[in-house]
């Protein structure tokens, strides 16, 4: 099947990619007849064993999917919900039915007790069609309030590096660093340590997968970053 | 444009295919056409143009005013145009916005371009006062293609108007109760097709706009030549229906040159 | 408008700047040169300098104006005061209103517009130097800034205004030739579909110099197109260049 573009390089929009009825494809792609398109400034990878093309952006907003774990700032509170900021042209909604697992009866001033204007919360979107803003839940365990660590902001085309195939990569920085990660889809990562020399390696870590996603061999580098980083730390002790 | 306005164009489009439109128009008939020059007695020239039921109204009035300094002795030329809300619900109130600018230039370039008023003969002292032209265009009644409709009715008023003549005696001006013609040099028309999934149409009416793809504008002047173009809308056009286009409007200009009023003779 | 006295081709048939009739003037293009922009992109064409930001998709403001299937493009196209050489006022004037509509109408075919139901897409256009071509140029940085913001678009926009000189059809007029020649056609096209998203014309052509028109500009929207592309690669494969070297 003629192919025009390599795997792992640059697209830009409308770059068409390749010619074929007979691969799958995924991510930010699209197809007239035959004919492979990329729709982002991105980086294709075609596996020719799986028959499968993807374009990962290199760029992006966030646009919610339902199930997303995402990382939110409280902006409003009304008289039974809040708004909450997901980095996202769209803002999102949480109910005060979504916070608690029994059914209880709030009233406006205590909602702003439970949670604040400027608060950051671990969420799941748990459902957004294009009609209405997205709803978000906090009920499910490992969701809630996040009272303490550091927040990165990284564009949200870049989240599936800093988790890498399996977790491996943020596994690594969590065992490396000694640390809590969590990552929201929505481009937000909350980086909790007791040391927070070692957060702000992991942070620097986070950073350099960024500018570095789109190559190869990443994990490696990573890994001596973070050894260089920690002898740095030990030397100075 | 909401779900209404996409079940009409499945409609439009299944009439399309059968070579029909909702007025029972082919896809290149123009709609009957009717000028009416001298309507406003206080303007210097006015037309209405009846385009179906597409109304527009034009009025020229002439002034005594002070030439761009970059041609000293030429006239000066002002195309206003205001889509104000008595012709249509989508018109608001309030100072021109991108549509009535967008319908002033393009029937400013289209005149301009062709040299449809000799403004070689319109300066008065040479570099410091000449005539400046004022047509003002107002459509009353939105139902699609007002460029076309705008651009009659502007030659036609300019094709209408009567001007003083002006004598110079020691730097001053007089004007003399016998009135002339604008020095017209050609007459210009302007034909609008619009596309619909990949039909072109000519002429299209306020319904089929809202569903159009795109539009598209030629204005022609009396040599056949185009003397001004204009794309409008969100979609975009193959470089072959921009030329089949032209050779439809080229086409279609006939009729209109028809329409308009003669040129004045030279007395 | 025509001038006495002004050529605008020598003996050798060389254009006021020494070009041919179908070469375009020196170009450049960068992507992503501003931080706080979602997109950005700078162009230099002859001297035009022309500088884009795109912000969005976000949340449509005011939000009335939010459509409920796509996303809503604003453009302004705005000329600094100091971009040309009789200093213009920073109020829009009716040519800047009727420039940012055709230049949004140029760049909207080309975006998935579908995929950011009630947000806004701002394009931020600001001409720094005039010379000849700035919607064209405008638009063919904006559609970089739009990439390089990450929208999802089904090609990039190219443009290019094709002219008339001495009877001669040029093209990417420069301010002289298109203050005192015959004739300004500005062109857009989506490269990878030849399709038309910005078409206008003034002076006077021949319904063959049309034709002719879009024949001449396709090689200028080639080389164009190929400077689009390597501006917005050229972070990237930087990287991926300096992180090959460091192994």
């Amino acid at each position: 099947m003629p192919v025009y573009a390599k795997n792992r390089q640059i697209v830009v929009p409308g770059e068409l990619i390749a010619e074929t009825n007979r691969y799958e494809v995924e991510g930010k792609i699209y197809r007239k007849n035959k004919k492979i398109y990329s729709k982002v400034l991105g980086v294709v990878f075609i596996d020719e064993e799986k028959r499968n093309i993807r374009v990962l952006p290199l760029k992006g907003k966030y646009i919610p999917n339902e199930g997303d774990i995402v990382i939110g700032k409280v902006i409003e509170v009304g008289l039974t919900n809040w708004t909450v900021d997901i980095n996202s042209p769209y803002l999102a909604v949480l109910q005060v039915t979504e916070v608690f697992s029994k059914p209880t009866q709030i009233s406006r001033t205590e909602l702003s007790k439970i949670l604040d204007v400027g608060d950051i919360i671990i969420a799941k979107v748990i459902s957004f069609d294009y009609t209405r803003d997205p709803l978000l839940t906090i009920k499910e365990s490992r969701l809630g309030k996040v009272s303490r660590g550091i927040i990165v902001e990284i564009p949200p085309s870049k989240v599936p590096r800093i988790i890498g195939k399996k977790g491996s990569m943020v596994n690594m920085l969590k065992n490396m660093l000694d640390v809590e990660i969590v990552i929201g889809k929505n481009g937000r990562v909350v980086v909790i340590g007791k040391d927070p020399a070692k957060e702000e390696i992991a942070v620097l870590a986070i950073k350099k997968i960024e500018r570095e996603a789109h190559t190869s061999g990443l994990t490696d580098r990573v890994k001596a970053f973070i050894e260089e980083k920690l002898k740095e730390l030990g030397e100075k002790s | 444009m909401g779900v209404l306005s996409l079940l009409k164009k499945e409609v439009i489009l299944a009439g399309l295919k059968k070579g029909e439109r909702t007025d029972g128009r082919g896809l290149l008939e123009y709609r009957k056409v009717e000028i009416k020059t001298g309507y406003i007695g206080k303007a210097e020239g006015s037309a209405l143009v009846r385009l179906g039921d597409t109304k527009v109204i034009a009025g020229v009035k002439i002034d005594i005013g002070t030439p761009f300094p970059d041609t000293p002795d030429m006239g000066v030329q002002i195309v206003n145009a205001e889509l104000i809300p008595v012709a249509s619900a989508v018109f608001e109130p309030g100072p021109p916005g991108e549509e009535d600018i967008e319908l002033a230039r393009v029937i400013d370039r289209g005149l301009r371009s062709a040299e449809a008023v000799d403004m070689s003969q319109l300066a008065i002292i040479p570099g410091s006062r000449v005539w400046t032209i004022f047509i003002d265009i107002y459509p009353l009644d939105h139902d699609g293609n007002l460029i076309d409709a705008s651009g009659l009715a502007a030659m036609s008023a300019l094709l209408d108007t009567k001007m003083p003549v002006a004598e110079v005696v020691d730097e001053n001006i007089t004007l003399s109760e016998n009135k002339k013609p604008l020095p017209i040099k050609t007459r210009v028309v302007y034909v609008t097709l619009a596309k619909i999934g990949d039909y072109i149409i000519v002429d299209p009416t306020f319904e089929e706009e809202l569903v159009a793809d795109a539009r598209l504008t030629f204005a022609i002047n009396e040599d056949r030549n185009i003397c001004g173009i204009q794309k409008g809308g969100s979609g975009s056009f193959k470089v072959k229906e921009i030329l089949e286009a032209k050779k439809i409007a080229l086409e279609v200009a006939e009729g209109l040159f028809e329409k308009l009023p003669p040129k004045p003779t030279s007395e | 408008m025509k001038k006495e006295g002004i050529r605008l081709f020598n003996d050798e048939g060389k254009r006021t700047d020494g070009r041919y009739p179908n070469e375009i003037r020196p170009v450049r293009i960068e992507a992503g040169v501003l931080k706080n922009a979602d997109g950005s992109a700078y162009i230099e064409l002859g001297n035009n300098k022309i500088l884009v930001a795109v912000y969005g998709p976000h949340e449509a403001v005011p939000k009335y104006i939010a459509e409920p299937d796509k996303a809503v493009i604003r453009c302004k196209y705005s000329m600094a005061p100091f971009s040309v050489s009789d200093r213009k006022s920073p109020q829009p004037s009716r040519r800047e209103i009727e420039l940012s509509k055709v230049i949004r109408e140029a760049l909207e075919p080309a975006i998935f517009l579908n995929e950011y139901p009630r947000t806004m897409i701002d394009v931020f256009i600001e001409v720094l130097e005039a010379d000849g071509g700035t919607r064209t140029a405008s638009i063919t940085a904006a559609s970089v800034a739009l990439a390089d913001a990450g929208i999802s678009m089904k090609d990039l926009v190219t443009a290019i205004a094709v002219g008339k000189a001495e009877g001669k059809l040029i093209v990417d007029l420069n301010g002289l030739e298109d203050q005192y020649g015959e004739g300004d056609m500005p062109i857009a096209i989506m490269p990878q579909y030849n399709e038309v998203t910005l078409f206008q014309a003034d002076g006077i052509f021949t319904p063959e110099e049309i034709e002719e028109a879009f024949r001449l500009a396709s090689e200028a929207i080639k080389k164009l197109y190929n400077e689009q592309k390597k501006a917005l690669k050229k972070k990237y494969e930087e990287v991926i260049k300096e992180v090959n070297q460091t192994e």
